[in-house]
């Protein structure tokens, strides 16, 4: 089959390599119809994440036909799913729990020692994202072997587009479950860093959970127009001092709940973002933080913290003082993508969450390698990139 | 002058700063001098009958211990255990049952003339909802020699990596009745046995 995978700091390729095949009783192999690069992916790309060896199959945000099924999968062929990318077994003690991305025995025995040393205890597996969450062949490929396809994947009803529904796989749970994890309050005023896809549908999901206002903050004007059409009031830190603006917007209180959408790889020539940059290229720390720094100093006291953003490892100069002092909570963690699936499929289906504002661009899985340069390259009108894998590449229509 | 008696706290004896801390691991457990200790608990969301019954069925262990190629039973306290060594070698050996405890204990112990003396002991304890908690103790006594060594690397350097992985892929059998690969296909996942 067809696959793009990655070989080192900005190179990924379109390959040839072997299909995948049914190893346990409960898995199932899906071909995919429709997979997306994620934000999260050009971490990958930008070689800041550890862990990761040449020929790795990319993309944990992908659905597809169900085409071969295990003795206890209870899919069946030709059913249409969309996969989460937390690959857990339903069946441990944090399953029980409904904490997915935290379940005891998505990772292969042998590659959870890493985060257990780096964590204290490992994690879910994820899909296509680096041998310490596992070292699973992604989505972006015409097939993938999907274990735990009895917990994991959610049937999709006939005649309900794939670009509906693809969201389901990772940012729609995740920008849900960051609303969910800033605790809001009717009459709350929230402030959301970061309008990528997680943002743009967190600030959807503060609506929809009772939220008054919502104030969004980026640098990209397109992106920032799509949080204003959502009804957001927006902040663009290239004009404007966020601190400053947000005392203002909230009439010297601050925001009663912070949303940090941003995470590894945040923009902007602040002190804090160059001194990380810098020790992130020597090694001296491995995650750049000046969004959830700033989100920490603008929240109100008492106010809450979400942080669906990624960070891999270690942060200098985390505002402890002001996050003790002012009691803040702070909740974050991967998305438990099983446990919010049904009801956000009902949103879809019943049209209180737009699902598919967001996709800017579609193109072949032979195409990817462009899709990934693009989306780095122009993170203002490239807001999300869709593959389909068995659509004709631009390279032939333009030969023919 | 008063004996200095030393305080033990309440962790587990693999968890021990120093491991010349006298041992009260189990009486199973044997103390050959050079000896590596290796450790582990994990928590299994399955009722103790069941973990208790299919770890006592030795032959069972070979599904989940990567080292272990075989283990055969020649009565019901003896069995025969096949184990990977390096260079595509095999150890074999004689282990007895020395204790044995209807779902709270099995300890056991290599018989006398085996080429890596060894010992075990796994209890199991009722967790209510949680469970049951698995803990492992196993030690190894490797031989001298230029053989003795690279067995030794084997078994006295990795027995606590080896352990743990075995425990993890145990108790992903026990829950979700098979062990997680990331292997895409057949021949990788051979590949990785390997």
């Amino acid at each position: 089959m067809r696959a793009l995978t990655w070989h080192g700091k900005n190179d990924v390729r379109v390959d040839s390599v072997d299909d995948p095949e049914i190893l346990n009783p409960r898995d199932a192999i899906i071909k995919v119809t429709a997979t997306a690069i994620c934000g999260s992916d050009l971490h990958l790309y930008d070689g800041l994440i550890p862990t990761m060896k040449a020929g790795d199959i990319l993309g944990h945000e992908f659905m597809g036909e169900v085409v071969e099924v295990g003795a206890n999968s209870p899919l069946k062929k030709g059913a249409r799913v969309v996969v989460p990318f937390t690959i857990a077994c339903g069946s441990c003690y944090h399953c029980g729990k409904h904490q997915y991305s935290a379940c005891d025995n998505g990772l292969p025995a042998d590659n959870q020692d890493i985060a257990q040393t780096l964590y204290g205890q490992p994690m879910s597996g994820l899909f296509g994202y680096s041998h310490m969450t596992g070292g699973y062949s992604g989505g972006q490929a015409e097939y993938v072997r999907v274990p735990f396809s009895d917990v994991g994947p959610i049937v999709i009803p006939d005649g309900v587009e794939d670009e509906k529904v693809l969201f389901l796989s990772d940012i729609l749970p995740t920008g849900w479950m960051a609303a969910e994890n800033a605790q809001i309050e009717p009459g709350d005023i929230v402030a959301v860093w970061g309008c990528g896809p997680v943002g743009l549908f967190a600030v959807q999901s503060a609506f929809l959970m009772g939220a008054d206002r919502v104030i969004a903050i980026d640098q990209f004007p397109h992106r920032l127009e799509l949080a204003k059409k959502f009804g957001a009031e927006i902040i663009n830190f290239e004009q404007s001092a966020v601190y400053e603006a947000l005392m203002e917007m909230t009439g010297g209180i601050g925001p009663d709940a912070v949303i940090d959408a941003v995470g590894l790889e945040a923009h902007g020539l602040f002190v804090d973002n160059v001194l990380d940059a810098i020790k992130t290229t020597v090694f001296l720390g491995t995650d750049r933080a000046h969004s959830i720094r700033q989100a920490i100093i603008a929240c109100r006291k008492g106010g809450r913290v979400s942080m669906p953003a990624v960070y891999g490892g270690f942060v200098d100069k985390f505002p402890l003082g002001a996050f003790m002092e002012k009691g803040l909570t702070l909740k974050t963690g991967q998305t438990h993508v099983q446990r919010y699936m049904p009801e956000l499929l009902n949103s879809i289906l019943a049209g209180t969450i737009d699902s598919t504002f967001l996709i800017s661009h579609r193109m072949s899985l032979e195409d990817a390698p462009k899709g990934y340069k693009m989306f780095h390259d122009n993170q203002n009108e490239v807001t999300k990139v869709v593959l389909k894998p068995g659509s004709v590449p631009d390279s032939a229509i333009a030969a023919e | 002058m008063a004996n200095v008696i030393e305080q033990r706290d309440d962790a587990p004896i693999v968890a021990a700063r120093n491991k010349d801390t006298p041992r009260d691991a189990g009486d199973a457990v044997e103390e050959p001098s050079g000896g590596a200790l290796a450790g582990w608990a994990v928590t299994i969301s399955r009722p103790v009958a069941e973990i208790y019954a299919y770890w006592r069925d030795f032959k069972n262990l070979a599904t989940f211990m990567d080292n272990v190629v075989s283990v055969s039973s020649l009565d019901s306290r003896r069995s025969h255990w096949v184990v990977k060594a390096p260079a595509g070698q095999n150890v074999e050996w004689d282990s007895v049952v020395t204790e044995d405890v209807e779902n709270e204990l099995i300890a056991w112990r290599s018989e006398a003339d085996a080429q890596v003396p060894n010992s075990g002991r796994i209890e199991f304890r009722d967790a209510g909802a949680r469970g049951t908690i698995v803990t492992a103790a196993i030690l190894y006594d490797p031989p001298g020699g230029a053989v003795g060594k690279v067995i030794a690397k084997m078994f006295q350097r990795e027995p606590a990596i080896q352990s743990r992985r075995d425990l993890r892929r145990f108790k992903q059998l026990m829950e979700t009745g098979e062990i997680a690969t990331a292997a895409r296909t057949k021949a990788q996942r051979e590949a990785e046995r390997c």
